[in-house]
């Protein structure tokens, strides 16, 4: 069994409160950190960690903290980015809602390292249970002392706000939170300018993930080297997955990054396994918008490797035959589930959830939809199948953030992968439109274009 | 004219001190939460060029945000609503079967309320509970790993809280 460094401790009764968390151990490492360390010091913990953002992207977590620009007199901010949007992901909001501290914990410390007294959560809007869960929190912090003025003494300030956003996946690509934290809509800026020099009203600005900031306590607890150990190559500490699709037991689990895919998937540490003794098919293994694997090639490399579930080895072989670590959302597909129609399902969310703001992905992720539509239903043409990797290259790259590049991947993979079952749906039609999942029988009716 | 009552007054009074003078235009997502619940579920254009008077901005900067989140609903809805999951994950566990099911118990189309302003269905994006697929939405609450008699359970708890509120 893999070590645990954030959940270990989820699950002791009355942990979510103040009492039972500092009894744990809660707090220590602002203790350490406020008491004994200066802020470079604790920036270059997280450096040598070989800590890598967990929102998505991966950046490593005390390289962006070090590009925060230091103007004088200009207040700097701290952001956590606890958007959570990714179909597939719900890993933060696992951590906030059973222990909330070491979110608030690592939030004090991070803002110390940067400078930060007044720190925002940005929380989507439907976790509302979950903005009560924090504000408590950070209400039993205050309390006790570990937020407000001249925190233990240090004359280090810090105020933690929650903000509550109002449903849009876009809030999550870091500069259009930004926007949304200043009330206004979740268009993202154009970079540079970089938050780390122009964020949240004109200020230097670092966003980071909720598990990124939680992670910074036990690396700060444990120090930089032992929790390097932790994992491989680049890919240092645990990880959070959240599993769902067809599993026996789907939910958050901690991992180091040492398991191989196929034991998360059939171990009873993990997944358990595919219901109904079903076959696996396909996996998309860190959310929607990285490439879905056939699973053939979720298994094992391009190469012939164990799979492992880490950044490196599940973005083995490229696209054309690999995928990517992401936010951690791991989405697997049994022997019956219809690729085509999950591919709709997330070219509909994208063009849901488009700014507006390029052309590209403004029109395109409707076209795609549309089209997908079309061959879902059993009224596509072969040619739609090339006419659809047509638009997805041009969408990839083309647009002002990156929501375009991740509505365009999930649809190459399906193709790339899939193709034959895009066939199938053009030449047999009429089944096409029968299948009991079919979208013909169960959705409103359709108006095709 | 409408009014906050004086408790949601000092509330957005604490929400602006949130963000540095000047930029109390940055509490309204926020605000506008207050606004939507005590004002009947739903932002008409006097209740959000009342939050705009509030916040010292423009009623077009509260129109563009209003229309931009998708929790802001624009017109009248149900007492209550039904927001149900239909993102892949969810579709994998069969929310397309739920939806299909609140559609013929309630009698009403996605979008729709029934006629006596009970329920309203929606379909909504990836709410973070794909683990415990199908899911909706209601109220603050989710509910999860829904079911045929699971849904049959909430509506008939929806009623019976009509009920006893009334
Ligand atoms: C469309 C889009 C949606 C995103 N959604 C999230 C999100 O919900 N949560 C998150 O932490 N990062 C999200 N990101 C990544 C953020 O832009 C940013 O890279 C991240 O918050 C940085 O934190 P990290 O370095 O700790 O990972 C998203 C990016 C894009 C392009
Ligand atoms: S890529 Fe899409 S979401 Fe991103 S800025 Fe352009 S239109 Fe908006
Ligand atoms: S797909 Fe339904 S909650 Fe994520």
């Amino acid at each position: 069994m893999g070590r645990k460094l954030l959940l270990e401790k989820a699950h002791v009764e009355g942990i979510r409160g103040y009492e039972v968390y500092r009894r744990e151990g809660g707090y220590r490492s602002v203790e350490k950190a406020l008491k004994s360390m200066t802020p470079d010091q604790v920036t270059d913990e997280v450096k040598k960690s070989g800590l890598r953002g967990r929102g998505g992207a991966g950046f490593p977590t005390g390289m962006k903290w070090s590009f925060i620009a230091k103007p004088e007199g200009v207040p700097r901010h701290l952001v956590c980015n606890a958007d959570e949007s990714e179909p597939g992901t719900f890993k933060d909001r696992y951590l906030m809602e059973f222990i909330p501290h070491l979110l608030i914990e690592g939030l004090i410390v991070s803002s110390f390292a940067l400078g930060s007294n007044v720190t925002y959560i940005y929380i989507r809007g439907e976790y509302a249970w979950i903005t009560d869960i924090l504000e408590q929190a950070i209400a039993e912090a205050k309390q006790n002392g570990w937020l407000g003025k001249n925190i233990l003494g240090t004359g280090f300030d810090l105020e933690i706000y929650v903000h509550r956003g109002a449903g849009a996946y876009i809030c999550g690509e870091e500069t259009a939170l930004l926007e949304s934290l200043e009330g206004k809509r979740g268009n993202p800026r154009i970079k540079p300018p970089f938050p780390a020099v122009k964020g949240v009203w004109d200020r230097p600005t670092v966003v980071n993930n909720v598990e990124t900031l939680a992670a910074v306590v036990p690396i700060i607890n444990f120090g930089s080297e032992e929790y390097a150990k932790i994992g491989v190559g680049k890919s240092t500490g645990t990880k959070l997955i959240s599993a769902c699709g067809n599993i026996n037991k789907p939910g958050v689990y901690e991992i180091d990054m040492t398991i191989s895919v196929e034991e998360f998937i059939y171990s009873d540490e993990y997944c358990g396994g595919i219901p109904n003794g079903k076959k696996l098919k396909a996996c998309i293994p860190g959310g929607s918008s990285v490439p879905i694997l056939p699973a053939n090639l979720l298994l094992k490399t391009a190469k012939g490797d164990t799979r492992i579930m880490n950044y490196e080895s599940l973005a083995d072989g490229g696209f054309p035959k690999g995928s990517m670590m992401g936010s951690g959302g791991f989405i697997v597909f049994d022997e019956d589930q219809c690729v085509v129609r999950h591919t709709l399902t997330l070219a509909r969310f994208y063009r849901h959830e488009s700014c507006g703001q390029c052309s590209p992905c403004r029109e395109g992720t409707g076209w795609m939809e549309k089209i997908l539509k079309n061959i879902e239903c059993g009224k596509g043409k072969i040619s739609d199948i090339d006419l659809l990797w047509d638009i997805q290259r041009k969408i990839e790259g083309n647009t002002i953030c990156p929501l375009g590049d991740a509505a365009a991947w999930p649809v190459a993979a399906a193709i790339r992968h899939f193709r034959d079952e895009f066939e199938w749906h053009v030449t047999h039609a009429e089944e096409a439109q029968k299948r009991n999942y079919g979208l013909a029988h169960y959705a409103d009716p359709l108006v095709v274009a | 004219m409408i009014k906050f009552s004086d408790d949601r007054l000092a509330k957005v009074q604490e929400l602006v001190s949130h963000y540095p003078e000047g930029k109390q235009k940055s509490a309204l997502l926020p605000v506008l939460h207050i606004a939507q619940e005590q004002f009947g579920g739903w932002l008409s254009t006097e209740t959000m060029d009342y939050v705009a008077s509030l916040l010292h901005i423009e009623p077009i900067e509260v129109y563009e945000v209003a229309t931009f989140y998708s929790m802001y609903n624009l017109k009248p809805v149900g007492k209550y609503m039904f927001e149900v999951c239909q993102t892949g994950p969810c579709m994998l566990n069969g929310s397309d079967q739920i939806i299909d099911y609140i559609k013929q118990t309630l009698g009403i189309g996605v979008g729709e309320t029934t006629p006596d302003g009970m329920f309203s269905l929606k379909t909504v994006e990836c709410l973070g509970a794909c683990g415990y697929a199908p899911m909706m939405q209601l109220g603050k609450t989710f509910r999860e790993n829904l079911t045929k008699e699971k849904v049959d359970a909430i509506i008939e708890e929806c009623r019976r809280t009509a009920a006893t509120n009334n």
